[in-house]
């Protein structure tokens, strides 16, 4: 989220599309309540089906699954067309102005320089014009047809009323009322917010579903204000914090990358981040790139990372293809090249799609090891449980290792929230029987690892054996030891830059800013956007003074947020050119004529001039971004694309299957359906009284939601002969389930490209161990295939059929 | 009640077993008092209380632990209770369905409670001990290591990349877990590393 819970309070309009908070975010979506009642705020909510979140909207309007990015570019139209621009915010604070190379284009849904036998594009020309002086070339009155802002004009053209109607089968009076309602937005005394979740993700085109609503909040100016932003709601309790961490194929903490193998040395490497700026006097701040990677380096080998040796930079993997991200390795086991894999508090047996592929593929490993506080499918993936998983054990020849793990109750730490909290936790009961602290686990891994290396050799020791690992218990490091190499400290003393006498970090003190931090060994930081969290005064996470001055929901005494405990961010742009704020009744921040000052943390530096120094500090441009350049791999602007497995043609170019930029692998897209064989759209989702795979082991929801069921509008049913309760066969061509029939009116068919397109619901929360009855999930159906920039699955939508079945015999 | 006690803070007097007439000190009037003589103890007094965050969804609402045992006195804690956390800023005690059920999950009968090992081909669990599973862990590690690393790709870069292992990270454990975990991952050069987010 670039904004926090708390914060929604303060908006006028809530819009909510690709998510469905009121049941999967209860206590957060009280926000939007909250709003409601005390502002008058009005709540939009776009969705497939008539959610609980619905229920409660001002106004809701239908969509079919994987068609946001048509709705989005259609308002951004309207929009553009009905003068509902935050002008001076879009003229200063976007890259409107910016001139784009002459050899960008767009036709017949493809942009320039795509190359179908590398599904790929050659994003050579998807760049700015650089002038002499080596800076982008703008044109502030936005007259020049090569600026972002006409190039964006004459992109969304075709996303006309009639087109988005035809494509996402939403009806176009409910489309204008929704973008009159949007428009109002651009008014600088109000505010819209945006909070999404996995149905904008799980889409092979998911990154420009978000993208569409970025463009959409930089120009009607909501980003950075009160009330404003774009906010994933993030699924699980830490997956925000994991991310920090960067326990990713390419990630390193904060967001910085795993070398590729072009990256051919340190020096390549480096070079490669100098993030110069693009326009004058911006900040560009990821020019600190070598500060907070050293200081990494620092973090991970201690004295074996020096200057002579790079700071250890072969220590680090490199990696020959962009992620071996989950889609990638499971292919790769289900070939049998993956000899050995860890789950730790993770369920793949049930959350990845294609259930038949994946039980191929762990039949494979020679070892699984799981770590889990429960009994998850994953581990018993070998075990026969009849239609519920109907395996051979015999054949299956893999050895599993279940090993028991604390949950939250019996643990020490941090989570991080959707809104980037830092909150501290503690213990508050015994493990049950042997289970054991996932740091406790790994250490005890990693000193067996390493005393083999030690004892015996082998290949690359090196950064075994000179991992820093110097804790008090190595078997047991305690969760403040953890927390503090994170922050990190000075190795040496380390002296402010622009005054060398002035000492700023004495020898051995954790750092309080990452501005601190160097590149020269004399710091170490785990990850420096938790800089802060654990200073000199102690661990900042564990703060529990919930005053909130100003009454702005900023909390800021409360636990700690990433970075520098910065509420909302981008919050610069919540002020104007002269640094007033756009609205005097939302003041975040405001410049006093010699610095910001206000009720959150500045997203800038405190003495930036505003008329000077634009908002976005982490872009080259110091601007947001409406034309994003080289850094998607499907095009600087979102164009309409449908699912890989869709009902209808894509109307801008009725060839294109899917993402044409996105990776399929060869057997996954010989199993894709076709609308003649599977004419139904699916879609999974989630229930409220469930959470993922974890409750169904829990008796009390179990007996709240205690069937697996699919859920089917009174058309499909009365057109399939399915009756109300009954039990159905879903099948789709990569497997089949069976499922009680849910027929209600909260899901109706809908006319797309003129013909009638019906949707089957299916949670997403059952299995074959717990306490719940065993059921199925929608990922014994869904497609093997990702996101082209991300590789998250396409789980939102996708083509199955539907039949009546025989009831289940009675045991 | 006609003086400024916390609710806390009178279930713990009240709950230590003060004799009625020792709460006219509390501020109570005689008939309150009386009153109050005749009430049950109220269970969670004697309870010893923990902060928590929500081991669930993002929006990590504040909850507080109720648990017979002390941990910090190195006793044994069994949950007992849990409840929103009225201080929180984001849930102001408020708990969702799933919060409101925690309890549960902790409880649950199928958590996994011991190391178990099923053999290539078994049909059933066989229970292992820590120290035997490391074992077998740390070797499979060092031989698959050791036969597979990629040292050099083909124009003689270092890469030091390990292709035939792979860890899926959690996303419900702690920043101090995922930093251990990150920290040995990548120390072994395991490229295929991923966590929830991925999907």
């Amino acid at each position: 989220m670039t904004n926090a819970w708390t914060d929604i309070k303060n908006t006028d309009l809530v819009v909510v599309m690709g998510g469905n908070a009121a049941e999967a975010h209860p206590c957060g979506f009280k926000w939007v309540t909250e709003a409601k009642a005390r502002r008058g705020a009005k709540l939009i909510v776009v969705d497939p089906r008539f959610t609980r979140t619905a229920s409660v909207a001002d106004y809701y309007a239908p969509i079919r699954p994987g068609a946001d990015i048509a709705f989005l570019m259609g308002v951004i139209r309207w929009c553009m067309e009905n003068d509902k621009v935050q002008w001076e915010y879009v003229r200063n604070y976007t890259n409107a102005a910016f001139l784009v190379k002459d050899g960008f284009g767009w036709s017949e849904g493809m942009f320039n320089g795509y190359d179908e036998e590398t599904r790929s594009y050659d994003m050579d020309d998807w760049e700015y014009q650089i002038g002499d002086d080596g800076f982008a070339m703008i044109d502030p009155t936005l007259q020049d047809p090569r600026c972002v802002w006409n190039l964006l004009r004459e992109h969304v053209d075709v996303y006309t009323p009639e087109f988005v109607e035809n494509v996402t089968g939403t009806p176009k009076d409910k489309f204008l009322t929704i973008c009159e309602m949007i428009g109002e937005c651009s008014a600088p005394d109000r505010v819209m917010t945006s909070v999404y979740a996995l149905g904008w993700t799980q889409h092979s085109k998911g990154a420009q579903n978000i993208r569409g609503m970025a463009m959409l909040q930089l120009i009607l100016g909501n980003i950075g204000m009160m009330g404003g932003g774009v906010n994933a709601l993030r699924g699980h309790a830490n997956i925000q914090g994991l991310t920090d961490l960067g326990l990713m194929s390419n990630l390193i903490p904060g967001y910085m990358n795993i070398p590729r193998d072009t990256e051919v040395d340190f020096e390549t490497y480096i070079a490669g981040k100098a993030n110069a700026p693009l326009r004058p006097n911006q900040i560009s701040y990821w020019q600190n790139y070598p500060k907070f990677f050293v200081s990494f380096q620092k973090a991970m080998w201690g004295d074996a990372a020096t200057a002579e040796n790079d700071w250890a930079y072969d220590y680090l993997p490199k990696l020959d293809v962009p992620t071996y991200d989950i889609l990638r390795m499971f292919d790769m086991m289900s070939k049998g090249e993956v000899n050995l894999y860890f789950c730790q508090g993770f369920n793949p047996f049930l959350s990845f799609p294609n259930r038949a592929k994946l039980l191929s593929a762990l039949s494979k490993l020679k070892l699984l090891v799981v770590m889990d506080p429960l009994q998850t499918e994953t581990a018993h993936f070998w075990q026969d449980h009849g239609i519920y998983n109907d395996v051979d054990m015999a054949s299956i020849q893999t050895e599993v290792l279940e090993l028991p793990t604390t949950c939250f109750a019996e643990d020490e730490g941090a989570t991080v929230n959707s809104g980037r909290w830092l909150q501290w936790h503690w213990p508050g009961a015994t493990a049950p029987g042997q289970a054991k602290p996932d740091t406790w686990i790994m250490s005890n891994i990693f000193l067996r690892v390493r005393e083999l290396y030690r004892t015996e050799g082998g290949v690359f020791p090196d950064p075994i054996v000179n991992l820093n690992w110097e804790y008090e218990d190595p078997m047991e490091p305690s969760p403040e030891e953890l927390a503090k190499e994170m922050n990190g400290r000075a190795l040496r003393d380390v002296y402010d830059l622009a005054d060398p006498e002035k000492l700023l970090v004495p020898a051995g003190e954790q750092v309080s800013t990452f501005a601190h931090l160097r590149d020269d060994g004399s710091t170490m930081a785990g990850c420096w956007i938790f800089s802060g969290s654990f200073t000199p005064e102690g661990n900042m996470m564990a703060r529990r003074d919930n005053s909130d001055l100003g009454d702005t929901g900023t909390f800021l005494k409360w636990s700690f947020a990433w970075p520098l405990n910065r509420r909302i961010l981008y919050n610069r742009a919540s002020a104007d050119m002269k640094g007033r704020p756009w609205d005097p009744e939302r003041t975040l921040i405001e410049w006093n004529g010699e610095k910001w000052v206000g009720f959150d943390v500045p997203d800038t530096a405190p003495t930036a001039k505003p008329d000077e120094v634009m908002p976005f500090i982490m872009t080259h441009e110091g601007t947001g971004r409406l034309f994003s350049r080289k850094m998607m791999v499907d095009g600087p602007f979102p164009t309409h694309m449908e699912p890989f497995e869709s009902p209808v043609e894509n109307v801008l170019n009725r060839k294109m299957r899917g993402n044409p930029a996105a990776r399929i692998f060869p057997g996954d897209l010989e199993q894709l359906g076709s609308s003649a064989d599977f004419p139904f759209v699916a879609t999974s989702y989630r229930l409220t009284e469930h959470f993922h795979y974890w409750t169904k082991h829990n008796k009390v929801n179990a007996a709240l939601q205690p069937e697996f069921f699919v859920e089917i509008s009174e058309e499909l049913a009365a057109d399939r002969g399915i009756t109300k309760g009954g039990r159905v066969r879903v099948w789709s061509n990569r497997g089949e389930i069976w499922a009680k029939a849910v027929v209600t009116k909260r899901i109706k068919p809908m006319i797309c490209d003129g013909k009638p397109v019906h949707v089957v619901g299916i949670p997403l929360h059952w299995g074959f161990m717990g306490a719940a009855k065993k059921g199925f999930g929608p990922n014994s159906l869904t497609p093997f295939v990702g996101d082209a920039n991300i590789q998250t699955p396409e789980y939102k939508a996708f083509l199955v059929n539907i039949e009546p079945a025989a009831e289940e015999p009675v045991a | 009640m006609n003086m400024d006690l916390s609710r806390r803070s009178f279930l713990r007097l009240a709950g230590a077993g003060v004799a009625a007439t020792s709460l006219g000190a509390m501020g109570f009037g005689k008939a309150e008092a009386a009153e109050a003589a005749h009430v049950r103890a109220f269970k969670l007094a004697t309870m010893t209380e923990t902060r928590n965050i929500c081991t669930y969804c993002s929006v990590a609402c504040g909850i507080i632990l109720y648990s017979k045992g002390d941990l910090k006195a190195g006793e044994t804690a069994e949950l007992v209770h849990v409840e929103g956390d009225a201080d929180h800023p984001t849930n102001r005690g408020t708990l969702c369905p799933k919060g409101s059920a925690l309890k549960d999950f902790v409880k649950s009968e199928t958590r996994a409670t011991k190391p178990r090992y099923r053999a290539p081909g078994g049909g059933e669990w066989q229970d292992i001990t820590w120290d035997e599973a490391f074992d077998k862990i740390a070797r499979a590690i060092k031989d698959d290591r050791d036969a597979n690393m990629i040292e050099r790709n083909e124009i003689g870069t270092p890469v030091n990349r390990w292709t035939t292992a792979g860890f899926l990270a959690a996303s419900g454990s702690t920043n101090e877990a995922a930093w251990t975990t990150y920290k040995v991952v990548r120390s072994m050069g395991m490229v295929g590393f991923d966590n929830q987010a991925r999907v």
